[in-house]
């Protein structure tokens, strides 16, 4: 335990540092670019899985959890001014809350009445950012970036950086909830709830308990969108491709182990983001479906099913 | 050691216990009392009310009248968790393993939550084959819960509800399906159990099993007690013979 434990964050902070001198060596900005996007969707695939991997619950509403986080991102911004570490932070804040309304419909919805629903929920926040003319309305919203702080010599490489730090962050709760009686108690709960219950499982409190933690997350990776792009608007923030593209990483990863959507997410948010400057960013949608198909039909448990096939099952993994 | 005896032994009190689905009414107005580490039968023809009862004493279902005392505190409103961390364990009509994960870790889940085990994962993993090696499971510890046989998904049930710490053991039909050497053995194993001062409610429709194994057997008929008592008396009752055989 304890010596994997020091691995990972032996490895957290080498991946860190990395990308730290990375920001400091490299001039040309396109890579943060590009990678930004990557480790966004890093972040919005390791949260996602706590919920629909972990507890079986398939959200479809990936997409309100990172709207919610761009526009609480405006609203802060255009009315205090306030800096990006409290943007994230607050848009973690109405995640987490979002989430416990979520988690609250788990308590009359299974399967894909849930994911339904999730759905809506999308749409009905959509709706109501879509009429809220403060932060923009359906025009949108022109951000301005304040500078960047030191050492980073520009805006775009210090997101790039606070969203590497956002991806620790949540690959480590992931995997602190995969390796305790949480998880252990999710699992039960999604191959039966209702033996978990009479098993001593508390199904409603980790179900509760999910839902808050994903959601915090997936609003906080959104979070620092609004200044990357300079720019806000309720089509673009509340994406349904966001919650098709999140899902389809978590899949195709793998969700039984925190690093199969880490592989997912890595796969397919570069596969996207090569064939977005070689071919055009519609085809991404098309590649997407195509993998999630050939997955879905060849390797139902994603890449960390195929990877564990041939050795022989552990009980305690890294 | 005053004059309440039977309240001192008591374990569980079910009390004007009522369940109706729309306007059918699966229980009617049931109260027993169940002592400590009694074995009781419960039988019934189908439809009886049998498992709407087991239901309404771990918490799956709510009663609309009545109440559920265990140990002395009345659970009615508790949640079916709770009621497991007190120690009403039940096994499924139907089993329902945890099929993603092996024997040994189904154990794990009832002895993390439902006991509260507090030791070291090994210490965990050793209580959790303790318990398998006893119910002739433990050459299966790892095996998927996917790759047993009828049987040993029954004892896998019974396992994992022991591994819970149970003061109260209800086995839904852990018999059903089994051949004759089978249900030898799970009785054997639930008798010994017994001895564990746990009481046990057993569901049964194998009659053989049930006289062998019970101090008291009830009867229900359309969600009513026709008979309660010693089981020959139970047995020899008409309306239980009738409720059978009809007629």
């Amino acid at each position: 335990m304890a010596r994997t434990n020091i691995a990972f964050w032996s490895g957290a902070a080498v991946f860190l540092v990395a990308m730290l001198v990375m920001t400091q060596v490299l001039q040309n900005e396109y890579p943060f670019f590009a990678g930004y996007v990557i480790l966004q969707f890093v972040v919005l695939a390791v949260a996602w899985s706590i919920l629909g991997g972990y507890a079986g619950y398939v959200n479809f509403g990936t997409n309100a959890f990172f709207g919610v986080g761009v526009y609480t991102a405006v609203l802060l911004f255009k009315a205090l001014g306030a800096p990006l570490g409290v943007q994230i932070l607050a848009a973690a804040i109405v995640g987490s809350l979002l989430g416990l309304g979520v988690g609250l419909l788990t308590l009359r919805m299974q399967g894909i009445f849930f994911s339904i629903a999730t759905i809506a929920l999308a749409i009905i926040i959509e709706t109501t950012v879509t009429n809220w003319r403060y932060v923009g309305g359906a025009a949108g919203i022109q951000l301005q970036r304040p500078p960047a702080m030191a050492p980073f010599d520009s805006y775009v490489k210090m997101l790039f950086f606070v969203q590497a730090v956002l991806v620790v962050v949540a690959v480590a709760t992931t995997r602190k909830i995969q390796r305790s009686r949480v998880g252990h108690g999710l699992q039960a709960l999604k191959d039966d709830e209702l033996a978990a219950e009479c098993t001593g499982v508390p199904t409603l409190r980790l179900k509760l308990l999910a839902c808050v933690v994903s959601g915090a997350l997936m609003s906080a990776g959104g979070a620092p969108a609004a200044m990357y792009l300079q720019y806000a608007n309720p089509e673009s923030a509340f994406n349904l491709n966001y919650s098709v593209s999140v899902l389809a990483m978590s899949l195709i990863g793998g969700t039984a182990h925190w690093i199969g959507p880490v592989i997912g997410a890595i796969l397919l948010g570069a596969t996207q983001q090569l064939l977005a400057v070689t071919i055009s960013s519609e085809v991404n949608v098309l590649v997407l479906g195509v993998m999630l198909v050939l997955f879905v039909v060849a390797a139902p448990k994603g890449i960390i099913g195929l990877l564990r096939r041939s050795p022989a099952k552990t009980g305690d993994h890294p | 050691m005053t004059a309440a005896h039977a309240g001192e032994a008591s374990l569980l009190r079910v009390d004007g216990l009522t369940k109706s689905f729309g306007g059918f009414v699966a229980l009617d107005n049931i109260s027993v009392e169940i002592r400590k580490g009694e074995r009781f039968g419960l039988i019934g023809p189908n439809g009886s009310g049998k498992t709407t009862l087991v239901n309404c004493i771990s918490g799956a279902l709510r009663p609309n009248k009545g109440a559920v005392v265990f140990g002395g505190d009345d659970i009615t409103q508790l949640p079916p968790n709770q009621r497991a961390r007190r120690g009403i364990a039940r096994s499924f009509q139907i089993p329902r393993p945890f099929r993603s994960m092996t024997v040994a870790e189904n154990l794990m889940v009832a002895l993390d939550f439902a006991a509260g085990h507090s030791g070291s994962l090994r210490e965990r993993q050793e209580a959790a084959m303790a318990i398998l090696s006893k119910m002739g499971l433990a050459a299966k510890a790892r095996a998927l819960t996917a790759t047993l046989s009828q049987v040993e998904l029954r004892k896998m049930e019974l396992a994992r509800a022991v591994a819970m710490g149970p003061k109260l053991l209800i086995s839904d039909e852990a018999m059903a399906g089994l051949s004759t050497s089978e249900v030898d053995e799970v009785l054997d194993l639930l008798l010994s159990l017994g001895g564990d001062n746990i009481a046990i409610i057993m569901i049964e429709h194998i009659m053989q099993a049930v006289m062998r194994f019970s101090e008291r057997v009830m009867c229900l008929d359309a969600g009513r007690i026709i008979a309660i008592g010693a089981p020959q008396e139970v047995m020899a009752n008409p309306r239980v013979q009738e409720a059978y055989l009809g007629t």
